[in-house]
């Protein structure tokens, strides 16, 4: 179980290192050396030691000190052991102020090598089944592709297991980027009509006749360019669940069309005559508030009540605050693996950072955090300066400097366009530094005729 | 020739080396010889350490080894040292052919107390066993009853027995079958 372990011992004296080499060998571990700090440093580039052994006083360049110092830059969570034959209160005092776990006299007696090690692999060991048991706990809280420890999120597991099977009519609520359509995803994998068709629609990302066409379909001819019939998504979703994400972004007309299927399970396809039976069940979702919406007419009450049968409200994430390093977790072993990178770990300050953000843009934001800081990150651990940006920018005492004499839809749309810019034209990312969903994000950008690319 | 020589290094009591001899075959299941005395080699003395260097040793042992698979083991009453090290029981070649195992500080008098010399004889055989089952491939075993399991003082090594325990053993089978088969080759080329 040693071998799994690497040390490289790093010392300019052949005879130090083959011995302490050898040494370490006859106690099962796989050991390297490297004869100066400049090729430690290339093979702490190449690969991952758990323990260094490092010479205090190393010609050519670099000397023991500058190379733990460059080690720990490339792999903070390693342990530096500095050993020399030249022991001084000041060089141990420094050794250790930079960071070396332990500061070795040679020669040095057997047992202090042996037992060294043992002890450091042994902490090793923990940290690493420590990893394990925090994964083992995340499968814990897993409900299809939801995960979450609690108690409101269970509340919605308990829900969504009941309403599963049933026919229902299910609206979601809660602010961009809470999982709204993973919610609708459980609701349909994990009922009867798991095997049949889920079939999601943006509502917001579509003007209103493009909405109506991709949600019935339409006929040759029905409008300029509908050159072919075309089945919309009601037929496609036929036996199975159609998720009308952002229901409270359509169009009064639209509201009609959807209301009239909802209560007849039938509908025509845009200008068709013949009418259509689907069986479809429908679960919408929602950032914004439909009882409001309702309230003040922008939203028609009855169909609000046909969608409304089971309503599923979705905590914001700074109300789940113990759900943020279960999903950093999780979202860093699924990002390693599709990013092909090696980082296993969250520091305890990054975790600190994370827990101190607000998450406007919610589970979303944080999954975007996590990978932007891995494609910084340079070692195997997420540490806190990877994740500075979501540290709040320090203000100029006066406050925000603002352009003066612009009207607040003015103010939006400058602020929109060069969060766009920043984001090299990136929607989803530009939606997640604004707070704001996507397709709110897409309704701005149409409202003020903001091209998606700058030129 | 298979099996194992031990050689003085440049001498060693003739009842121990009889003990350590009996003892090495039973744990290897091979034929131990004796061989004639090694001298030490030249500069392996070091002044500023009062002590003999083990790889200097090793080297000598390794410039004397008989044909493969046969192992070389060497006994010597001098205190050893590697450099990092303030000293060693005995250094080997991990996967190797040559060991050598030093008897000065397995000798009660060494500490201050009573010679024994049926004590030496036990810590020495213990002692080889362990250096040379490193050649063998074997490294620290985490049974304390298992000459394997790492001595760094001497109630360490008194703990120990001189039989590798049963997770060892199945190693060392396993070495000394991959040994057998490539002797096997090299008698009945393809």
């Amino acid at each position: 179980m040693r071998a799994r372990w690497h040390i490289l011992v790093v010392d300019d004296e052949e005879a130090m290192t083959e011995s302490l080499a050898a040494w370490l060998r006859e106690d099962g571990y796989s050991v390297e050396t490297a004869a100066s700090g400049r090729e430690a440093l290339e093979k702490a580039r190449a690969r991952e030691y758990a323990i260094y052994f490092v010479d205090l006083k190393m010609p050519g360049g670099l000397d023991g000190i500058e190379t733990m110092m460059e080690i720990r830059k490339i792999q903070p969570e390693a342990s530096v052991i500095i050993i020399t034959a030249y022991a001084t209160v000041d060089t141990a005092i420094t050794a250790m102020k930079e960071g070396a776990q332990e500061y070795v006299v040679k020669p040095c007696h057997p047992q202090e090598i042996s037992l060294l090690v043992e002890r450091i692999i042994r902490v090793k060991n923990l940290q690493r089944e420590n990893a394990i048991l925090r994964r083992k706990l995340s499968r814990q809280y897993r409900f299809c592709d939801l995960v979450s420890k609690s108690g409101r999120m269970a509340e919605v597991f308990d829900l969504v297991r009941e309403v599963a099977s049933q026919r229902s009519t299910v609206l979601i609520q809660g602010e961009s980027g809470t999982g709204k359509e993973l919610v609708a995803r459980a609701i349909h994998f994990s009922g009867e009509r798991g095997s049949l068709p889920f079939v999601a629609v943006s509502c917001a990302a579509l003007a209103e006749t493009l909405l109506e066409s991709e949600l019935f379909g339409h006929e040759r001819g029905a409008f300029t360019g509908a050159v072919v019939q075309r089945k919309g998504k009601f037929e496609a979703a036929d036996g199975g669940t159609v998720f009308l994400d952002e229901i409270g972004d359509i169009s009064p007309k639209v509201q009609v069309d959807l209301l009239r299927v909802l209560q007849e399970r039938r509908f025509s396809r845009v200008g068709g005559t013949t009418e259509i039976a689907v069986d479809v069940r429908v679960i919408a979702a929602t950032h914004r508030d439909l009882e409001t919406e309702v309230r003040e007419g922008r939203f028609r009450d009855d169909l609000f009540y046909r969608l409304n049968v089971i309503n599923i409200r979705l905590p914001p994430l700074r109300e789940r605050r113990e759900d943020i390093p279960l999903l950093a977790q999780e979202f860093l072993d699924r990002l390693s693996h599709e990013l092909g990178r090696d980082i296993g770990e969250i520091s305890d300050e990054a975790l600190r950072v994370l827990m101190d953000h607000d998450w406007p843009g919610n589970v979303r934001e944080l999954e975007n955090a996590i990978e932007r800081a891995m494609v910084t990150c340079k070692t195997r651990v997420l540490t806190g300066e990877d994740l500075a940006f979501l540290r709040p920018a320090p203000r100029s005492p006066s406050g925000l400097a603002l352009p003066a004499g612009l009207t607040l839809q003015e103010l939006e749309k400058e602020y929109i366009t060069a969060t766009l810019e920043r984001a090299g034209g990136n929607v989803k990312e530009t939606a997640s530094l604004l707070g704001i969903d996507r397709s709110t994000l897409y309704d701005k950008l149409r409202r003020y005729e903001i091209p998606r690319r700058a030129s | 020739m298979s099996g194992l020589l031990v050689a003085p290094l440049p001498s060693a009591p003739a009842p121990l080396l009889d003990r350590l001899e009996r003892d090495l075959g039973r744990a290897f299941a091979l034929p131990v010889r004796r061989s004639g005395p090694v001298a030490e080699p030249a500069g392996a003395w070091s002044e500023t350490r009062g002590q003999w260097s083990a790889t200097d040793f090793l080297r000598a042992l390794v410039a004397r080894l008989p044909p493969p698979p046969c192992r070389l083991l060497g006994v010597t009453e001098h205190d050893l040292f590697v450099p990092v090290l303030s000293f060693v029981f005995g250094q080997a070649q991990l996967h190797g052919r040559a060991a050598v195992v030093s008897l000065a500080r397995l000798r009660p008098e060494f500490h201050g107390l009573p010679p024994d010399d049926p004590l030496l004889e036990r810590r020495a055989a213990k002692e080889a066993v362990h250096e040379v089952g490193h050649t063998f491939g074997l490294v620290h075993c985490l049974d304390r009853a298992c000459p394997m399991s790492l001595s760094i003082d001497l109630p360490d090594l008194d703990r120990k027995t001189a039989e590798p325990c049963p997770s060892c053993s199945a190693l060392l089978e396993g070495s000394l079958e991959m040994q057998r088969a490539r002797a096997q080759a090299e008698v009945e080329p393809r």
